[in-house]
């Protein structure tokens, strides 16, 4: 009996030699147990050792792996053959980025957004080590732990239309994590984030289509985040006009 | 950061039938859509409360006038749309602000449901006051 196959029909872009993606069929041994991602490394391995893609973990935590499968934002180490044979998957990169080569994307504009919302825990004063650990309430941590697994991975940002229409726009992984440290009992630079959350590219660009939510392989949900950034950006605007010596709540 | 040579990236277009792609970008268009349909009801709303102003014949005629055909096919147009926003409003509201019972987050579709079970029994309450009248 001869071996089962599946065909991977994979987006190809070659730069300075081709100047539009174009796309290549390869036709591999089908394995069920396998991964999109381990059929691209045996088409790597075995094929056409030029195709490009990232990865690292294989295990949907360093969020490389993340591209377009059927049109559908997955990380390709999550999604298996066997949930699409014996149809074709066609494999494109990330939608709404620029395209480096084949399946790589340019993320460098994430990375800007990402430093500039400070997605690190900010204190006006460090108390020092002798007075010990900043203690957190398990509700503490509720209001945050949710929105704090998430792993780069910007499958949020291939599923958002307002992203792809206003590539200036934030976008939901980078405003989800200054939600998460704003909402941390421990982080005292909400203040300084308030101008990059509430400017005209910040949350109010948003107009909930709400898909991040529904591709994000954490579920980190970053619709939700967006929603109550919305809220606290109000509260925070009243409080800082109409009670100008209003303090953070 | 290393950055890649920008003249040698490839940025892809978004298609401006983007919206028919994916059943959720559709519905998602169409409830932004949906306010239109209620922006053009309250401005027959806003004429009606005018036409009160100039006294009940005038009234009585203008409301006599909205029991044309192409009227009421207006009316169950956007009303169809407004049943759809509101909905849509409900569930977003349970997404924006999270009702914790006893320290625990209940479900939002729980909390939808109470919301549109709140909005009938206000929406009949209405209905039974015009009835009584
Ligand atoms: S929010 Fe979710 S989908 Fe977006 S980058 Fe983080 S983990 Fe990925
Ligand atoms: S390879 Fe790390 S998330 Fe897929």
């Amino acid at each position: 009996m001869p071996e089962p196959t599946i065909t991977l029909n994979v987006s190809r872009y070659r730069p300075p030699d081709e100047r539009v993606p174009t796309s290549q069929v390869y036709t591999i041994p089908y394995r069920p147990d396998w991964v999109v991602l381990d059929a691209l490394n045996y088409i790597k391995d075995q094929v056409d050792g030029s195709l490009s893609f990232r990865w690292s973990c294989r295990m949907g935590v360093c969020g490389s792996c993340g591209m377009m499968i059927n049109g559908e934002a997955k990380l390709t180490c999550s999604v298996f053959l066997r949930d699409y044979h014996p149809r074709e998957i066609l494999v494109e990169p990330l939608e709404n980025f620029p395209v480096i080569k084949d399946l790589v994307i340019d993320m460098s504009d994430f990375l800007d957004k990402l430093k500039i919302v400070k997605p690190w825990i900010i204190r006006e004063t460090e108390k020092p080590t002798s007075e010990g650990e900043y203690l957190q309430t398990p509700e503490e941590m509720d209001a945050y732990m949710g929105f704090s697994a998430c792993i780069n991975c910007l499958l949020c940002y291939a599923a958002c239309p307002i992203f792809g229409v206003e590539t200036d726009f934030i976008g939901p992984a980078a405003l989800a994590l200054g939600y998460r440290y704003n909402q941390d009992s421990r982080d005292e630079g909400s203040n300084m984030r308030w101008n990059v959350i509430n400017d005209h590219h910040g949350t109010w660009q948003c107009t909930f289509v709400g898909e991040c939510s529904v591709v994000c392989p954490k579920d980190v949900d970053p619709a939700a985040a967006i929603q109550r950034l919305k809220v606290d950006t109000a509260k925070h605007w009243i409080r800082s006009v109409l009670l100008p010596w209003g303090k953070r709540a | 950061m290393i950055r890649p040579d920008k003249s040698l990236l490839y940025y892809p277009r978004m298609p401006a039938t983007w919206w028919l792609r994916k059943w959720s970008y559709f519905l998602f268009i169409v409830r932004e859509f949906s306010s239109l349909f209620i922006a053009a009801y309250l401005v027959l709303f806003l004429v009606q409360l005018y036409q009160l102003g100039n006294g009940a014949a005038a009234y009585s005629t203008f409301t006599n006038s909205l029991k044309s055909p192409g009227w009421i096919v207006f009316h169950a147009v956007v009303l169809v749309f407004a049943v759809y926003h509101s909905v849509t409003w409900f569930y977003t509201t349970s997404i924006v602000i999270p009702l914790r019972i006893g320290g625990k987050e209940i479900p939002r579709a729980a909390f939808t449901a109470i919301n549109i079970a709140a909005w009938i029994a206000v929406s009949a309450v209405v209905f039974g006051l015009y009835l009584l009248q």
